[in-house]
């Protein structure tokens, strides 16, 4: 894939959004499949390969200056302004900020629930849709499906996605269940695979929909703080199991927190959000060495990452306009 | 369990007493058999004439099961497709309402003039009469599907199909089965509106033609084979309701663990 290329053919679409968007789209879409085509030799695997240096990726999230409001006319709710991000793929990106900021809705555009008011938002160098993304997404509240029990809740984006979907019938009795039950076990939720989701704690319907999150293998995994209803231990626990899978799989991560301790313990990157409307204020990478230890958060250098997030979103908490970040 | 055992005791004894002072309401007050017969007259007719009876009860079981299960069939389809979107739902609502308000008895002698006497227009009166409360519920769990439990599919790529299929439907069950014990009840009042009407088979044309000769203890057996045909059919789906729908009555059973 030419990846030099690809930029600059996306700033001249820029350009001349505004006379024809539905020709536009197409003509992109024909451009990016040329190239992907021409790249990729035939039957080779369309993955694309990982490298080690996260500035030579190509970004995997794009947003260019989306502004998203919610409802139409006064009683619209401005979440987000404006803002550009770019994360490459691979990385794992945290997102902070007060209440409100805009995160989640970062997350539902990713994710395509939402579209945005105006901007892009590019995964995988295309507008949402992108069939070779496998997203998985899990959310603050756990949602399962009632009428599922959990190991048919974990198991639900194997019949889904592609290409799992195709085997489905012929697997998901044997080496899907094995799968759903073995992610089940990494999560302390062994033996629970038959019960219905109504019959687990909150904290265990969070953990498996965490499963579900990860039973595909995303690509791409949008975490909307999905450790808010667990207690430390089993937090703790888990951010362990989260690094673990990205340090073996390298999906590229998005997850959105309160929790600071947990942003500098998993992410590479954290990007810190203005009150609403929402911008980037900050855009810190986060220096430890992996895999990083729960007693490496006790750390100096740690602490003093956390207490510098701290003061900085409770400054715009306040409401004080902060423009340290949006220069650098 | 104990409770639960005597109530269903005294469910039984109800019904059994409900007999017995019938039987001895007529005897006491001597009341003609021509005007009500007793139940043991009933049931020693149902015993008697059974050979008799049994190819019309056989009609009427099978014309409503084919009218119930083509419009349950139709019901699903339509209560899906209005159920999807919430203009759907609104625009298609008023017409349906239209329909289900007309009394079926009155398209009937319609449907005889379209397709003559016999068993086609007891299958369609009862397909057109159970149609209804299908497509009402059916559409109503599609439409009030939390938003949340949709947007769990989305970010996978799900089709509108996969949604509708993996949690919409699923979401319905419990609106579609209350709907199904509503709809086989109303589905043998349509069949043996339209035997009655016009058909020389069935439950009741047996009915009209005893009546005719005042073969009243007859006419009562014919009743008793619909009513014990309908308990069976609800109580049927009331079973299948509990082993698909649980789920939704969870009351009590939150298992701690």
């Amino acid at each position: 894939m030419s990846k030099a290329g690809s930029p600059a053919w996306h700033s001249a679409c820029f350009l001349c959004v505004q006379e024809d968007i539905g020709c536009l789209v197409m003509l992109r879409e024909w451009a990016l499949r040329r190239e992907r085509e021409q790249a990729t030799p035939v039957g080779a695997c369309t993955t694309p390969q990982r490298h080690s240096d996260p500035s030579v990726r190509d970004p995997m999230i794009q947003f260019e200056s989306v502004t998203l409001a919610y409802g139409r006319g006064e009683s619209a709710v401005q979440a987000l302004d404006k803002t550009s991000i770019k994360i490459g793929e691979g990385d794992f990106v945290a997102l902070v900020g007060p209440s409100g900021c805009g995160k989640s809705t970062i997350l539902k555009l990713i994710g395509g629930l939402i579209s945005a008011t105006t901007g892009y938002v590019f995964v995988a160098g295309r507008e949402i849709g992108a069939e070779d993304v496998r997203i998985g997404m899990a959310f603050q509240n756990p949602t399962l499906l009632p009428w599922l029990t959990v190991r048919q809740n974990v198991m639900l984006p194997l019949k889904i996605v592609q290409p799992f979907r195709a085997d489905w019938t012929r697997k998901r009795k044997t080496d899907y269940r094995d799968r759903a039950e073995a992610l089940l076990a990494q999560v302390g939720l062994s033996g629970f695979g038959d019960k219905h989701p109504w019959q687990l704690s909150g904290g265990m319907q969070q953990r498996a929909s965490l499963c579900r999150a990860l039973i595909h293998d995303p690509t791409l995994l949008l975490l909307d703080e999905p450790f808010g209803a667990l207690d430390q231990f089993t937090r703790e626990e888990l951010w362990a199991v989260l690094q673990e899978l990205w340090l073996t799989r390298k999906p590229t991560v998005i997850l959105v927190t309160h929790d600071l301790r947990e942003s500098a313990f998993l992410a590479n990157r954290i990007v810190v959000m203005s009150a609403r409307p929402g911008r980037v204020i900050e855009d810190e990478t986060v220096p430890f060495e992996r895999p990083r230890t729960i007693a490496m958060t006790y750390d100096a250098g740690f602490v003093a990452l956390n207490q510098r997030l701290r003061s900085l979103i409770v400054e715009v908490r306040a409401g004080n306009e902060v423009s340290l970040g949006a220069a650098a | 369990m104990m409770a639960k055992l005597r109530q269903k005791a005294a469910s039984i004894a109800l019904i059994f007493g409900f007999f017995v002072f019938w039987e001895l309401a007529c005897l006491v007050l001597g009341v003609s058999d021509i005007i009500l017969p007793r139940p043991s007259q009933v049931f020693y007719t149902l015993f008697e004439r059974w050979p008799a009876i049994m190819p019309h009860a056989a009609q009427t079981l099978y014309t409503t099961l084919v009218g119930f299960a083509v419009g349950v069939a139709i019901g699903v389809f339509l209560g899906a497709l209005v159920g999807s979107s919430k203009i759907a739902y609104d625009t298609a609502y008023p017409l349906l309402v239209g329909f289900s308000s007309t009394p079926k008895i009155a398209v009937v002698p319609i449907f005889v003039l379209w397709f003559g006497a016999g068993t086609v227009p007891a299958i369609l009166t009862s397909i057109a009469i159970s149609i209804f409360p299908v497509v009402v519920n059916v559409a109503t769990g599609l439409a009030t599907t939390e938003p949340e439990l949709e947007v769990v599919l989305r970010p996978l790529n799900a089709k509108k199909l996969d949604i509708l299929w993996n949690v919409g439907l699923p979401r319905a069950m419990p609106y579609f089965f209350a709907s199904l014990k509503v709809a086989v009840t109303l589905a043998f009042v349509g069949t043996v509106l339209a035997e009655t009407v016009a058909s020389n088979r069935g439950i009741g044309n047996m009915m009209m033609i005893a009546s005719s000769t005042f073969n009243v203890p007859l006419v009562f057996a014919g009743l008793f084979i619909l009513a014990t045909l309908g308990i069976c059919l609800y109580v049927g789906f009331s079973l299948a309701e509990k082993h698909f729908t649980g789920w939704a009555n969870r009351k009590s059973e939150i298992v701690t663990v």
